[in-house]
């Protein structure tokens, strides 16, 4: 695929725009980085870089031009494929009103290849089998994908074991590699979309030496992953450690808070919540984020299947990196780093696969 | 803490009486916080007052009008022992008995008293103490009476008490789930406190309700509606001593508006009793 140079990407987000999409993309805010509608280059969080080690994310401002120089962030592409919350109907004096949620168009920009991957996740488990899943399916045809290969990957991060990055392969309609002195992008189209998109803009085709220094930032992020997991016969080996000891010595540290499984961005789990208003007599559905971690989740007949911390860790684990396999045909993780960051206690999914082993 | 979800809900209060439901506001010791929730319903309390009489609300209004009721909305803790007899009253004059707020429900704030002693306190306070005839313990309601359903929070959040009602008046189960604040949070698009800034955060012991509102503005959870479903209190102590809380800050966090809701008070006696139990957890 022909490689192109873009100075900045004020272009391209004017071009986006002028399509008629919302550009999301990283912004700084509360010191974190967050995936948030922008309107122009300048509102990227140039000069920012993130520290991520279990249960800790700092966020600092260098000098310099690089404004993709930091790994994921909390917020995947889930939020927008699959929202927090989203009514399915709505009901008035038995009428029954489907709530027909219009796809935005959007385009996510800065997404990263871990990201991707766990798009094609999303796409087998709610595409992929006998029901597929209409609102996701009209929000996914919705997105244009520019995703960044990574050249910092965050002390969490392990996407290499998971063939996942830290650079893209597939996917995309655009991937960005960011290079210094002087800052550009070298830019390559991976759809008849993306093709389109960069006709449309004014680009140089990159020569030898912006191919070259493009290898060399994915080659040295490769190189710098935080973490790793030896993924051999563990879809064997995991689910025979069920009576392992090591399950209660995570269950007495872990919180059951279900902050990794909200972060992560393939766990799909929700819950359905009806209610009915006081005031005019509408009922409605709400489907919501739900997670193995909670009492609800697994109950049946008012007590839960799952009641004890380590039935839920267990769960966890298991299923994103062996029972996914049975159930999708692929891993459900896709090293993102993402659960150990966002760990209030710094469980590292890394480590307690490698003390089960 | 008594009853944990709403499972006795199981008919429509206005099936049984053939009429418009009859609604009573009680308040025990309280701050009456929660009942001036009910009160900020405004546009929603003209449509509660048109499904049901509110037919006994004394910080609305006075006339109360006579027993049985359908619902009874109960603030405040039991303190002393004409509240022993009333609550009995109660009980006997209420179909279905839903407590409000962290009072009712874990004893409160004044439940403080129950980790020292009363009489001290009182003479410490009142220049006459021997007039003061209360108990020694500030007790919820689920320790002197059977209750229908217990509803979180310092105050109560007026979309829950909403939902409840609305719950009760169609009968069906409430949706107030007993999971932690983590995953209001996290679904609201908060940065997490603990994780992004180092501030020390209950949300993670603490049942959710609130809509994680101070994570929102960048404070840690207090822990207002009480402990979630399955806290583990002795691993986030171990977190929140790592981010630099000293034992009296720890003990001093649990010990606030449900301070003798059993997961809370064995969190509060563990820092306080042994430093080396945590750390070696
Ligand atoms: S399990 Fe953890 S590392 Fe794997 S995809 Fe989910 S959040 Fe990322
Ligand atoms: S790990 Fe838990 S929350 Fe995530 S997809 Fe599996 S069952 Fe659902
Ligand atoms: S896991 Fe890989 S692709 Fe994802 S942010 Fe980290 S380095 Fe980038
Ligand atoms: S592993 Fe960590 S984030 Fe997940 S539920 Fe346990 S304490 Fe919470
Ligand atoms: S800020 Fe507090 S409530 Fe929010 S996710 Fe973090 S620990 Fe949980």
């Amino acid at each position: 695929m022909a490689a192109f140079v873009l100075d900045s990407l004020e272009p391209l987000i004017a071009e986006l725009r002028s399509r008629g999409f919302a550009v999301v993309g990283p912004v700084a805010r509360g010191g974190v980085i967050r995936m948030e509608e922008i309107s122009s280059a300048a509102d990227l969080p140039r000069g920012a870089r993130d520290e991520q080690t279990p249960g800790r994310y700092r966020l600092s401002t260098h000098d310099g031009d690089l404004m993709f120089d930091y790994a994921a962030s909390p917020d995947s592409a889930k939020r927008f494929t699959q929202p927090p919350r989203q009514t399915l109907i709505r009901m008035r004096r038995g009428d029954i009103e489907e709530v027909e949620d219009e796809a935005p168009r959007l385009a996510l920009l800065g997404i990263r290849p871990c990201d991707l991957a766990a798009l094609a996740v999303q796409d087998r488990v709610f595409l992929g089998g006998r029901h597929p899943d209409p609102a996701y399916r009209r929000r996914r045809e919705a997105l244009f994908l520019v995703t960044v290969n990574c050249a910092v990957p965050g002390g969490t991060c392990f996407c290499v074991s998971m063939g996942t990055g830290p650079k893209a392969t597939k996917g995309f309609d655009l991937a960005l590699t960011e290079l210094a002195d002087p800052h550009r992008f070298v830019v390559e189209a991976g759809s008849e979309k993306g093709v389109d998109v960069l006709g449309a803009l004014s680009q140089a085709a990159a020569c030898d030496d912006d191919l070259a220094a493009a290898e060399e930032v994915s080659r040295i992020a490769a190189e710098h992953m935080g973490r790793q997991v030896d993924t051999e016969g563990i879809q064997q080996w995991l689910p025979q450690a069920h009576d392992s000891p090591r399950w209660s010595d995570v269950a007495s540290r872990c919180l059951s808070c279900t902050n990794c499984t909200m972060v992560c961005p393939t766990c799909f789990c929700t819950t359905m919540e009806d209610s009915t208003s006081l005031s005019d007599g509408t009922a409605e559905r709400v489907e919501r984020w739900d997670s193995c971690f909670t009492l609800d989740f697994s109950e049946l007949n008012g007590s839960p299947v799952r009641g004890s911390g380590e039935g839920r860790y267990r769960q966890w684990l298991t299923h994103k990196f062996a029972t996914w396999y049975d159930q999708f045909g692929m891993s459900g993780c896709v090293g993102c780093g993402r659960c150990i960051t966002w760990c209030p206690v710094g469980i590292d999914v890394t480590e307690e696969l490698a003390n089960l082993r | 803490m008594g009853t944990r979800k709403g499972t006795a809900v199981t008919r429509s209060v206005r099936k049984r009486t053939e009429g418009v439901p009859r609604l009573a506001v009680w308040k025990f010791a309280s701050c009456d916080g929660c009942q001036l929730t009910l009160l900020d319903c405004e546009d929603e309390l003209l449509s509660v007052a048109a499904e049901v009489e509110i037919a006994y609300f004394l910080e609305a209004s006075s006339a109360p009008g006579p027993g049985p009721y359908d619902l009874s909305l109960v603030e405040g803790s039991i303190t002393t022992p004409e509240d022993l007899e009333r609550i009995q009253h109660v009980r006997r004059v209420s179909k279905h008995l839903v407590t409000i707020g962290a009072c009712a429900t874990a004893g409160g704030i004044q439940a403080l008293r129950d980790f020292g002693d009363v009489r001290e306190f009182a003479a410490v306070v009142y220049a006459r103490p021997g007039y003061i005839a209360t108990l020694d313990r500030s007790t919820p309601i689920s320790a002197n009476v059977p209750v229908d359903f217990e509803l979180r929070g310092c105050p109560i959040d007026k979309r829950q008490l909403l939902e409840v009602i609305s719950a009760f008046l169609a009968g069906r189960r409430p949706v107030v789930p007993a999971h932690s604040v983590c995953v209001e949070c996290k679904a609201r698009g908060n940065a997490c406190v603990m994780v992004a800034h180092g501030t020390p955060c209950l949300g993670p012991v603490t049942q959710a309700g609130c809509g994680a509102l101070c994570p929102a503005f960048d404070r840690g959870c207090y822990g207002c509606f009480g402990p979630m479903e399955s806290p583990n209190a002795r691993a986030l102590n171990k977190q929140l001593r790592a981010l630099g809380m000293s034992t009296p800050e720890l003990v001093r966090v649990y010990r606030t508006f449900n301070a003798t809701a059993e997961p809370f008070r064995q969190a509060s006696e563990s820092a306080e009793n042994s430093r080396e139990a945590d750390d070696d957890a």
